[in-house]
């Protein structure tokens, strides 16, 4: 039934041109669904008069979870009252984001019973996200989503769903299997995944590499990206042979070097590695001719968030350098350390970033019983504002506490 | 219909990410050996045991309906034995063991109107977020703002002429879901004028004490006005957040006269030569002016072109800005330099220039 009450000539002018129309996804799932015809039809409102049409509302969800539906409602729901509820759903999706042409069959077999057939794929943290459906149909879908074997992602103040690079999938760099990792993390924390129960939301990002293909730095509360210990592993004549079809050695690889560790003499490249810093340039350059070295682990990075409300930040080094092995305790212990302190002195939508901030990397560190080490920071204070907790006093043989 | 309800599932967790692994990367996965880019958007990886895998990327507008993902699935099974991914930018990658299969599959890719490239020294999708397709407080459209910037810069996403890698990320307002922060080019949805109040309504819709309690910068306090109990915002406090918005309806944010679009330049994530950066403000404001956002795609074109002729090889946005120096930016840019672009939140002394290191 396409019943189209609404004239799009703003929005069909996105239907021209190069790059693939969401205009034409809107249009085809429109065929069989009213709800995405009144969404084009919102939409195009929108267009007219500059201003989004949305609310929020009521808080929504399936029975026990506190997270993954978010609730949407059309302010003009007597224009467009296939809208007035259009909610979305997060699914966790698999690591990596592999799937088989089956399951994502069965995914659009159940959105197409309960919802608008519109989907992103994905949202920017990660999940399969359907957009648009009402609240009766939000317990079908659930228990649908279940016996295909796929559950809810995070939203709210929750662990958000972990997501992690392709690594050692499709990646010869991976330092770390990220694939592991995330789903052992995001199995392990499903209490804390759906049922909200944090100061703020907490994402986890695992990338393989300093590459950091899923941008883990700038915005996972918790960053691990892989890296390596010992020398870059180097096959001599492959470098000769980048060289021999024409690359230019020392203006692409070695005069873009941070570290100025690396010396070509027109034969032979050579490597102090004790002073790269593993930024990958030049094994990105040549990656038949270098790799990563072979005592691989990763760096784990706390904080990183969008402005809202303290400002950006980046995530900052918490622990230089760890082996990324199965059980994973050591992360695992350190992160609950870290949500203890955080649940129990944390306010109200303060990420972990910006608690860290307000109580100091030295007190934060000492909380949480981790030593601090010179890799934390990027340089020491300037200032001089030290406050020592301890001094002495006279005619006492001991240091005050 | 599946006759699910008699057990209810909970807790299960996404599936386990082997069942979709392709057997080729089963059998050789962490044995990548080395991998090659064999035209715009084709690589194959070569394990340690020799085998091949072949990737073809295509670009996708990310907000796709169950019928596109069908016809994915239909490519997939024609081509890859059913295998494929999505990439963290909202790519969709093939995964052939067939190199033979490869132009076939592009040229399909391309009758369905998917371009393939993204890979190396190009431009990959723009990570964007929901705007007025499902957010309520988006300062613009993301969706088509990203349609209308990539219909201009199709090229750059099909060929790998550009200095180096360009990452371009969209948020429709400064929650920037999709942090959008650290992007080469970052375009920016902003807000210009603090939530306007409706007094006659908010005291039915809302409750006073939970409208105060959410901004986060305390500028809401209690307030009777004609009369009705409701509140007042202090002008200079508010920082556009939307969340007084959030928990109530009469605090409307979204203002067709004031909303509109900044764009920011420079920043990076990976490691690779300088450190990761955060983008910076380049322009402040450009008029929402839809379907095709001419001034932003304008801006954004302007600012690839000028890059891609003057960085060096490798270069990223933020690395030439850093050896030419702002004020050249600026001037090459044909950008007016203003108030707004000088920071004067906390720490802004730090991005002052307190050297003589300039040039004329
Ligand atoms: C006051 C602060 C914030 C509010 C009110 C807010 C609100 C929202 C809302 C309503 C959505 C759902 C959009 C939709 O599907 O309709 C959303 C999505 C999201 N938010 Fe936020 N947000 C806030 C802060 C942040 C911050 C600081 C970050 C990142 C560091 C963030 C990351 C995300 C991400 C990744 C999504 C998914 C977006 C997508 O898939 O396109 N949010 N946020
Ligand atoms: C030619 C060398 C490189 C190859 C073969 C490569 C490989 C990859 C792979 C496999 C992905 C997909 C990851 C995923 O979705 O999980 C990816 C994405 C990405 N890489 Fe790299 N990487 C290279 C160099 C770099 C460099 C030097 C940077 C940054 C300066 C970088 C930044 C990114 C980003 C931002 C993405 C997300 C792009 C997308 O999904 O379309 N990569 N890269
Ligand atoms: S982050 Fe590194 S290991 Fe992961 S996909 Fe990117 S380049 Fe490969
Ligand atoms: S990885 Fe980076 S720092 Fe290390 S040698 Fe290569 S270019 Fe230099
Ligand atoms: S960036 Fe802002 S407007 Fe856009 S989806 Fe996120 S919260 Fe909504
Ligand atoms: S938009 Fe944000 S900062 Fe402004 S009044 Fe509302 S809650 Fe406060």
């Amino acid at each position: 039934m396409a019943e189209t009450k609404s004239q799009t000539p703003k929005l069909d002018e996105l239907e021209k041109g190069r790059w693939p129309s969401f205009v034409k996804e809107i249009k085809t799932a429109a065929q069989k669904s009213p709800m995405a015809a009144d969404l084009l039809g919102q939409l195009e409102l929108s267009y007219n008069e500059k201003i989004g049409h949305w609310k929020h509302g009521g808080i929504v969800g399936v029975m026990g979870y506190g997270g993954g539906v978010i609730g949407r409602y059309s302010d003009v729901p007597d224009k467009f009252p296939n809208v007035s509820h259009f909610h979305t759903i997060r699914i966790n999706q698999p690591a990596g984001w592999f799937y088989t042409s089956d399951a994502l069959r069965k995914l659009c077999d159940i959105w197409e019973r309960h919802g608008s057939g519109l989907t992103n794929m994905h949202g920017s943290t990660g999940d399969i996200i359907f957009l648009g459906t009402s609240t009766p149909h939000l317990e079908p879908i659930f228990s649908e989503l279940t016996q295909a074997g796929f559950d809810l992602g995070g939203s709210g103040s929750d662990v958000r769903t972990p997501s992690c690079c392709v690594g050692p999938a499709r990646c010869e760099w991976a330092c770390y299997d990220t694939l592991a990792l995330a789903y052992d993390l995001t199995m392990n924390y499903q209490d804390e995944l759906h049922r909200p129960a944090f100061p703020y939301k907490f994402k986890f990002k695992m990338s393989g590499c300093p590459n950091d293909c899923v941008a883990s730095i700038a915005r996972a509360d918790c960053s691990i990206i892989g890296t390596w210990r010992d020398s870059i592993q180097m096959d001599k004549d492959a470098v000769r042979e980048y060289a021999d079809r024409g690359m230019d050695i020392r203006s692409e690889v070695v005069d873009n070097c941070p570290a100025k560790c690396m010396d070509w003499d027109g034969k032979e490249l050579h490597i102090d590695n004790s002073y790269c810093r593993r930024c990958m340039h030049c094994i990105n350059i040549m990656p038949k001719a270098l790799r990563p070295g072979k005592d691989r682990g990763a760096v784990v990075l706390l904080g990183s968030k969008a402005p809202i409300i303290e400002g950006a930040l980046l995530s900052s080094v918490l622990m230089p350098f760890i082996k990324i092995e199965a059980p994973y305790r050591q992360i695992k212990d350190v992160i609950e350390r870290i949500w203890d302190l955080w649940c129990e002195e944390g306010k109200n939508r303060e990420r972990i970033g910006e608690f860290i901030q307000r109580v100091g990397l030295g007190n934060f560190l000492e909380a949480i019983d981790v030593e601090p080490v010179a890799e934390m920071v990027a340089h020491p204070r300037e200032n001089p504002y030290v406050f020592y907790e301890e001094y002495f006093v006279e005619d006492e043989e001991e240091e005050k506490k | 219909m599946p006759e699910a309800m008699q057990e209810r599932l909970t807790d299960i967790g996404p599936p386990h990410y082997e069942k979709f692994l392709p057997p080729v990367i089963k059998q050789n996965y962490g044995k990548w050996k080395y991998h090659e880019v064999l035209k715009p958007g084709v690589m194959v990886h070569v394990s340690e045991t020799g085998a091949k895998l072949f990737t073809v990327r295509a670009g996708s507008p990310r907000l796709v309906s169950t019928d596109k993902i069908r016809k994915y699935a239909e490519l997939a099974d024609k081509y890859c034995d059913g295998f494929l991914r999505f990439t963290s930018r909202h790519n969709v990658e093939f995964l052939l063991t067939k190199q033979e299969n490869i132009d076939p599959l592009i040229k399909d890719l391309k009758a369905l109107g998917h371009p393939v490239g993204g890979l190396q020294n190009s431009i990959s999708s723009i990570v964007h977020t929901q705007g007025w397709i499902h957010c309520h407080s988006a300062a613009t459209d993301a969706s088509g703002i990203v349609k209308a910037v990539m219909d201009e810069l199709a090229d750059y996403f099909e060929t790998m002429v550009l200095p180096g890698k360009l990452r371009i990320a969209l948020a429709c307002c400064l929650n920037m879901c999709g942090a959008v922060h650290c992007s080469d080019i970052a375009i920016l949805g902003i807000h210009r004028r603090p939530p306007k109040i409706d007094h006659d309504n908010l005291h039915k819709t809302c409750e006073i004490p939970s409208v105060s309690a959410s901004c986060p910068t305390a500028a809401i306090r209690p307030a009777t006005v004609g009369g009705k109990p409701s509140v007042e915002v202090i002008e200079e406090r508010c920082m556009f957040c939307a969340n007084c918005y959030t928990v109530c309806p009469s605090m409307k944010l979204n203002d067709p006269l004031n909303d509109g679009v900044s764009i920011w330049v420079g920043g990076k994530v990976s490691n690779a030569r300088h450190e990761p950066m955060f983008s910076k403000l380049a322009i402040p404001f450009l008029p929402n002016n839809p379907p095709r956002w001419p001034e932003v795609t304008d801006a954004v074109k302007n600012l690839v072109e000028l890059w891609a002729k003057n960085a060096r090889k490798y270069e990223r946005m933020g690395e030439w800005i850093e050896r030419i120096g702002w004020p050249r930016f600026f001037k090459m840019a044909g950008i007016e330099f203003r108030k707004e672009h000088i920071d004067d939140f906390k720490h802004a002394g730090l991005t002052f220039k307190r050297s003589t290191h300039l040039n004329y």
